[in-house]
């Protein structure tokens, strides 16, 4: 961990339901069943011992099934929910020893939330709607609309202001709750399953524009969801908990790559690859030939080691020039090796960067044999990735995938290596 | 068998004689100031009731025409009043069903200042709620009769002591429908209210009731409807108005009288509890969450 404040800490929190719950927390703390606790004392354990530390600017993801105790964590930060033991650290102020007044400054200005069936007010119209938590604030009602309509516009519905929640479809009625949240300017968001009732191809939508918001607002998200591919998608790190507890905590390639447990293992298995592995992870190294030596001799010869059909041409850089496919060099008409100055003789070569999921990577490769080029930031080579690669690599388990990674991993180093 | 008669366990005889007497010295020394305690009450039904009856009748009947109208919006049911209330006047009740109207807005208006500030502070506190709720029960079961009495010798016959029977009467569904509105309102909407920081006040004015307000209008309705059926009850105890004609066609062997003022009882029924409902569904669609 960095030395970093962190923008939210939580530090051995519990949360004990029940009538005295303080009366039971040593026996919790000292490790008690769920099962014994609630037969011997009548209290139910939702959360047990959590540390977990979220950084300024991220999207941090708690992923767990119903009773896993993920939404009662994240109303504690806003003490929506208030914990039996522990402290929780906003900008390194303790949110639990707030007063009134403090509290709600803090929901006020610091902090807002979406909620999973929206919890929009049905009698107010949308611009409302959006204003509310401003409005709350005590912000003038003519500021408060024109900071909320730019809200509204931000998030798509431009033209919706005066609509009420009713007569919008589920993924607008979402997109007003989002707009709500953003317009209080507030540096933290929370949202509590909030696309988990869309869906599937609304819920997609929806992730992709969070993803592009946050690509400019960079705000704190913490996020619940009980979707691993939701999880993994949006995360930049991920918390899974179980029955109160955490199992694992890291980020998405750490979950998929290194499960901690049977449990997170088993949720693992069902996960979209192609939305989490990067070609970076399977890229092998194809046969390549500098520009400047470049001979219809050679191409051969480094065709034939290979065993492949394509040769990846790269300038005096390590630049990505273009590719030749054996259909090509029969094509030529003369053996000349002036045909290789010309680069209108190559064929296009598709290139994308290491982080490239799969899953955008593949229509690249929709109608051609040629493997895609990986390139770093500056379009220097580093590997190649044909489709049937990506397609093997999205079949694979968490071990067979770890042992290519590895693999993966040396190869495109030993082309940066072979170009510098 | 001797067990065929309960056992004498206290002196019950002793322990009623102590309750009337003790309700007698509260008559005695209290009943000139409750008197006056409720003589602004007294002023406020005279005033309606005056006012009603100042008005041109057919100023009456276009009012509540028009009310009609912007409740249903629809001009045959409108219409339907203005006929109804037409009737009422033309066989010579005019005045008792003004009288009528007057008790019955002066126990809903009360019932309403009382029973809505009551419904909310129930849905507030548990602990409340489990002390109010077996003593509205009582308010709807209790013999009207038990009541009646002691209220004409605390101010003795006439409009107090009636509005105050209907009030015991009429008051209880407007505090349980404002309660149970309240408590209806969607968990997450609160939820979500509080996240943004609103106070106990905003959370009441700016959720709360707007959202819970088409189940308290149904109470108020209730209450209107309660107050309404008490008139003849009421007028046992000098409530006049329609409820008089119709003793008075009891004790005259009148049927044509009873009837008449009866019908215009039930004409009145019809023409408030339209509007109310009508005007409780607007709200209503307003607020349908849909989803």
């Amino acid at each position: 961990m960095s030395a970093e404040q962190p923008k939210i800490a939580i530090e051995e929190v519990y949360k004990v339901f029940g009538p005295d719950a303080a009366s039971v927390m040593d026996r919790v703390r000292d490790g008690i069943g769920k099962e014994q606790l609630l037969e011997e004392t009548g209290h139910t354990i939702g959360l047990r011992n959590i540390s977990l530390d979220v950084q300024q600017g991220e999207t941090f993801v708690v992923m767990g099934l119903s009773g896993s105790g993920k939404s009662t964590l994240i109303r504690h930060l806003n003490r929506l929910i208030e914990p039996t033991g522990g402290r929780i650290l906003i900008d390194g102020d303790d949110v639990l020893k707030m007063n009134e007044e403090q509290l709600l400054d803090l929901r006020r200005h610091k902090m807002s939330m979406v909620f999973q069936r929206f919890a929009l007010l049905p009698h107010k119209t949308v611009l409302e709607n959006a204003a509310y938590g401003l409005e709350l604030a005590g912000v003038k009602r003519e500021e408060a609309h024109e900071r909320a309509a730019r809200q509204i516009d931000l998030v798509g519905l431009a033209g919706f202001e005066q609509q009420y929640p009713r007569q919008l479809s589920g993924g607008m009625q979402q997109r007003v709750g989002l707009a709500r949240a953003l317009a209080t300017d507030a540096e933290i968001l929370l949202m509590d399953e909030a696309f988990s009732a869309l869906d599937p191809l609304i819920r997609t939508d929806m992730q992709d524009q969070l993803l592009d918001l946050q690509s400019t607002l960079h705000k704190t998200i913490v996020f619940i969801t009980h979707d691993l591919d939701e999880a993994l998608r949006i995360g930049d790190h991920i918390a899974i908990l179980k029955d109160g507890e955490l199992r694992q905590f890291g980020t998405p390639e750490e979950i998929l790559l290194h499960p901690a447990d049977d449990y997170v293992t088993r949720f693992v298995q069902d996960v979209n690859r192609g939305r989490v592995v990067t070609v970076g992870s399977i890229a092998s190294q194809p046969p390549t030939l500098r520009l400047d030596q470049a001979s219809f001799k050679l191409a051969r010869e480094r065709m034939t080691e290979a065993e492949s059909d394509v040769v990846y041409v790269l300038d005096g850089h390590g630049r990505l020039a273009g590719v030749v496919t054996r259909e090509l060099l029969e094509q030529a008409r003369s053996e000349d090796d002036d045909w290789w100055r010309q680069r209108e003789h190559y064929a296009d070569a598709p290139a994308t960067e290491m982080d490239t999921v799969i899953e955008k990577m593949l229509p690249m490769v929709d109608h051609s044999d040629i493997p895609v080029a990986v390139v770093d930031e500056n379009g220097r080579f580093l590997g190649a990735v044909s489709r049937h690669t990506a397609i093997s690599a999205l079949a694979k388990s968490p071990d067979e995938l770890r042992a290519d990674a590895r693999e993966g991993a040396a190869a495109t180093q030993g082309v940066g290596e072979a170009t510098a | 068998m001797a067990d065929a008669y309960f056992p004498q366990i206290i002196n019950a005889r002793e322990l009623r004689l102590t309750i009337d007497h003790s309700f007698n010295w509260v008559v005695a020394n209290f009943g000139e100031q409750l008197e006056l305690a409720f003589l602004p009450v007294l002023k406020m039904l005279l005033a309606i009731q005056n006012f009603l009856l100042w008005l041109p009748w057919y100023v009456v009947i276009l009012a509540v025409c028009a009310m009609g109208w912007f409740a249903t919006k629809n001009w045959k049911v409108s219409l339907g009043f203005a006929a109804m209330l037409f009737l009422t006047g033309a066989v010579g009740l005019w005045e008792p069903t003004m009288a009528t109207i007057a008790l019955m807005v002066t126990a809903t208006v009360i019932a309403i200042i009382i029973g809505i500030p009551l419904g909310i502070t129930m849905s507030r506190s548990n602990r409340f709620q489990s002390v109010m709720l077996p003593i509205l029960d009582i308010m709807q079961t209790m013999p009207i009769f038990v009541y009646l009495i002691p209220f004409v010798m605390l101010f003795g016959p006439g409009k107090i002591p009636a509005l105050l029977s209907t009030l015991v009467f009429a008051l209880p569904p407007v505090i349980r429908l404002t309660n149970l509105g309240i408590r209806q309102v969607d968990s997450e909407v609160m939820e979500a209210v509080t996240s943004f920081g609103a106070t106990p006040r905003q959370r009441l004015l700016t959720a709360q009731m707007p959202l819970a307000m088409p189940t308290i209008m149904a109470g108020i309705n209730q209450t209107t409807m309660l107050a309404l059926s008490m008139v003849v009850i009421a007028a046992l105890i000098g409530g006049g108005g329609l409820g008089y004609q119709v003793l008075q066609g009891i004790q005259r062997l009148e049927i044509s009288r009873g009837l008449m003022a009866g019908i215009a009882i039930v004409f009145l029924a019809i023409i408030f509890d339209r509007i109310a409902q009508a005007y409780g569904r607007r709200m209503q669609q307003h607020l349908n969450l849909g989803g």
